[in-house]
């Protein structure tokens, strides 16, 4: 599949198995990443992916870094845990709706508040695809699947609203059919200091019929040059906008402080916790107080 | 009216509703005794409320150090009526009650307006004092220790509180020293110098110490009751030495980040208890699967669900040795006193780190909430090894090894890169569905592991005669009861066997158990978990389990009676 696409160092260095289906809306998401790991020319060797379960989930398998590859639902902590454990580490997390949203939701609104200096990238194709096409939280009304035979009757998580709502600091949506506008705006969110989340529409070609290539052109639009994404409340209500919905960054906040800023460790010291030794004289001051 | 003597062992209890200050009177009594000299243990026990209930705290004052609760009440001073019911199976004709008759009724109280003191000394709220001091009269004790703790411990708070309280504590006092003389109380204890320099510590700081000592630099978790203090603890020495404290959003989150921890080169810990662990299951199997070391401090509380969530109980051995889907190796701990439990905790971090599995440290609210007094010396500096390795361009993660170690890197250190994956992999931490590469890595992480970690185990501590006919086991907190109802019931032909590792259990385990004729098993459960993994993993049957399941600890007495029935 690289074949067509121009070779970098973040290429694995064989040919690999991809378990996605021909004509995916992972892969041009992935020679994009890839791209705009180059073009952002992040140390490779301090860069980390974190990925939970599903075929997004799989995304770190086909490049060549570090990764953890952890449980379904489960991605964001672990990586606040690595990143606040080395901030030097540029932390990007690849996962599908179903797993940040769905298994995950609670790790997602409380990963926004503790605000992890991290970039979250969800490749959202609105249905579970590893298990065989159900509805996913981003799912539509509607949606006709051998789980819901009558259609989705619960409405979909807006995850560019709950994420502006609870005041993420980046916030911004794009699309595998458009990789150019992904890579520009992935390369702003993993610059931005702070949680920065990128929900991609990612058509699925095998399970998804109604969302297609075709319907996210029809349904989407490019935010205007002239967009003011640091009012939240214009931000909010772009973010609601349904019939056809903004790509770009919808919302931007600079001044929030990050997770590692606050824990304390790192005020007078950058050391990654993993340089650093038991502090034997502080826990035997400790000890004798105690008399 | 006969003598009242009490020699070598006074068993004090203060009871009263959440909120009226029984740790404040505990603190005092605790801190200045020792200073005195005395030796002193204090536990509790508590219900799960803000305010009101009853709570009570027993202190007991002895000649030598013990390490259990006994069920006699030598001294009671409740501070609301409410304890007298709540403590009445264990009022005898010799307990001396000391009460404020004027606040609550009580016959067989020795009366003491404790409101009406401290009212005229100021406030009622110096009652407790007052209180404090009345029990320090009975023992007799130095007037200038009383004072200096006193003043050294409300210094903070301005010298008009410590004047008070030093004219509370006096007052009380010199009741307590006429009601002796009245009373013909008394009590004789003898004092050790060398106690003054000793240090207080609740099983929860023995285990935070623990961590510390072992360079744990993370922790992430979620309040629960009993495993919170360690939080607490961490919290607050967290910046000075070094220590990212998160408080998760739930366990699941914590479990999760503890591993993103570890796989970024923290030595990191979650402290819970069974309903927190049990969202943790998941991420233990996780930690499995990735060989990601982790240090689970699991508090154990009477269940099933919420159920006694203050209480005390040994139940959930069997959630720590089975919890995960899949089979992985781990190591279990459960400490016996809290020396152990500094040693077991640093212990399980370099148990953890060096064979790349979870490492339990088990323990209960019994044991938690207990004070004792040991010596600081008994908390030495401990060796911390670096296990990570530095990773070449070549590097795999899952490299085959004949003692299923594979060298562990961290992103950023070497120039290899390091994928871990949740889904069964080959060397490299790639995605496969071989077959063959799924037997050989089951065989690597887990049979190739286990005789490894095996061999490591903690020998058991075996006390008593050689070859002695019947051997008592237990594990975990029971260590003391054990210990003490063993000497009380007069048994020179029973021998103790604790089992501070309870998994993998150390090979001693069955040979010293085979020559034996009998074997009891103590637990504070209703099954005899233990028993039941000691038949698993030995062969060897229990000829007696001796359970207890009501949500209190085992007292000295109780176990003395079985003992000499044995």
């Amino acid at each position: 599949m690289t074949a067509l696409h121009a070779t970098n160092h973040f290429d694995l260095p064989h040919e690999t198995d991809i378990a996605w289906c021909p004509g995916c809306g992972n892969f041009p998401i992935l020679h994009t990443i890839k791209k705009t790991l180059v073009a952002l020319n992040v140390d490779q060797q301090k860069t980390v992916f974190v990925s939970g379960i599903g075929q997004a989930g799989k995304f770190p398998q086909y490049l060549k870094c570090h990764y953890f590859n952890g449980l379904h639902g489960r991605a964001l902590p672990p990586a606040i845990g690595i990143k606040a454990s080395n901030p030097e580490l540029t932390v990007i997390v690849e996962s599908g709706d179903g797993d940040v949203y769905g298994e995950g939701g609670n790790h997602f609104i409380h990963a926004i508040r503790a605000n992890p200096d991290i970039t979250v990238i969800v490749h959202d194709n609105m249905i579970y695809g590893l298990t065989k096409g159900q509805a996913s939280p981003t799912s539509e009304v509607g949606l006709k699947t051998p789980l819901q035979p009558d259609g989705v009757f619960v409405d979909p998580l807006n995850p560019i609203a709950l994420a502006i709502a609870l005041d993420a600091p980046f916030v911004a949506r794009a699309s595998a059919a458009n990789p150019d506008h992904l890579k520009k705006i992935v390369m702003q969110a993993v610059q931005h200091k702070g949680f920065s989340l990128v929900d991609v529409f990612q058509p699925c070609v095998v399970f998804n019929k109604v969302n297609t290539y075709e319907w996210f052109k029809n349904h989407t639009y490019m935010l205007e040059e002239t967009y003011d994404p640091t009012d939240r409340v214009s931000a909010f209500a772009k973010a609601l906008e349904s019939d056809r919905m903004p790509l770009g960054v919808i919302y931007r906040n600079d001044r929030r402080v990050t997770f590692e800023e606050e824990i304390g460790v790192y005020a007078h010291d950058r050391t990654p916790l993993w340089r650093r030794d038991a502090a034997w004289e502080k826990v035997e001051a400790i000890i004798r107080a105690k008399q | 009216m006969a003598q009242k003597k009490i020699i070598d062992d006074l068993a004090i209890v203060i009871g009263g509703q959440a909120g009226q200050g029984i740790k404040s009177i505990e603190h005092l009594l605790t801190h200045i005794l020792k200073r005195q000299g005395y030796h002193v243990f204090a536990s509790k026990e508590y219900m799960s409320r803000i305010r009101g209930g009853v709570n009570t705290t027993q202190i007991r004052v002895t000649t030598s150090a013990v390490g259990a609760a006994v069920d006699r009440i030598d001294l009671l001073l409740p501070l609301h009526g409410s304890v007298l019911a709540h403590c009445a199976a264990r009022i005898s004709p010799d307990t001396i009650v000391i009460g404020d008759t004027t606040q609550m009724e009580c016959r067989q109280c020795v009366p003491v307006p404790l409101k009406q003191v401290a009212t005229e000394i100021g406030e009622s709220v110096y009652a407790n004092t007052v209180a404090a001091g009345v029990v320090l009269g009975l023992l007799q004790i130095d007037h200038r220790v009383a004072h200096d703790y006193v003043r050294q411990f409300f210094a903070r708070k301005g010298a008009d509180v410590v004047a008070k309280n030093i004219t509370a504590l006096e007052k009380g006092t010199k009741i307590g020293e006429q009601i002796a003389y009245a009373e013909d109380i008394a009590i004789h204890i003898a004092q050790r110098g060398t106690v003054r320099d000793d240090i207080f510590l609740s099983g929860s700081e023995a285990v935070a110490l623990g961590a510390l000592a072992a360079g744990c630099n993370f922790i992430s978790s979620y309040p629960m009751s009993p495993s919170t203090d360690i939080l607490t603890f961490l919290a607050q020495y967290g910046k000075e030495c070094g220590v990212v404290v998160d408080q998760a959003s739930d366990e699941i989150g914590a479990m999760n980040m503890t591993l993103g921890a570890w796989y970024a080169g923290a030595r990191a810990m979650v402290t819970t208890s069974g309903g927190g662990f049990a969202l943790m299951e998941e991420a233990v199997s996780l930690a499995g699967m990735t060989e990601t070391p982790c240090v689970i401090h699991l508090a154990q509380r009477p269940g099933p669900a919420t159920g006694l969530p203050t209480r005390m109980e040994q139940a959930d051995l069997n959630l720590a040795l089975y919890a995960g889907h899949g089979e992985f190796p781990r190591a279990i701990f459960a400490p016996g006193t809290a020396e152990q439990a500094y040693h077991l905790t640093h212990r399980a971090f370099e148990t953890a780190d060096a064979f790349q599995i979870p490492a339990f440290v088990l323990t209960d609210q019994f044991f938690l909430d207990a004070l004792s007094v040991i010596p600081p010396e008994a908390l030495p500096h401990l060796k911390n090894t670096k296990h990570i390795t530095e990773t070449a361009a070549d590097y795999k993660r899952y490299a085959i090894m004949n003692d299923g170690i594979s060298p562990r890197g961290i992103p950023g250190y070497g120039s290899g890169f390091v994928r871990v994956d949740s889904d069964e992999h080959g060397e490299e931490g790639r995605i496969t569905e071989s077959f063959t590469v799924r037997r050989a890595m089951v065989e690597k992480r887990l049979h190739n592991k286990l005789p490894c970690l095996r061999a490591s185990s903690i020998v058991p501590e075996y006390i008593g005669a050689k070859d002695a006919p019947t051997i008592i086991v237990c594990w975990g907190s029971t260590y003391h009861v054990v210990r003490e109802a063993l000497v009380e019931s007069g048994r020179p032909d029973c021998a103790m066997l604790h089992i501070a590792q309870v998994y993998p259990l150390h090979e001693s385990v069955a040979a010293l158990c085979a020559n034996a004729k009998k074997i009891a098993v103590v637990e504070n459960n209703a099954t005899g978990q233990f028993a039941d993994l000691l038949l698993r993993e030995t062969g060897i049957r229990a000829h007696q389990r001796i359970l207890k399941y009501d949500g209190l600890p085992f007292f000295v007495e109780e176990l003395t009676d079985q003992f000499k029935k044995l």
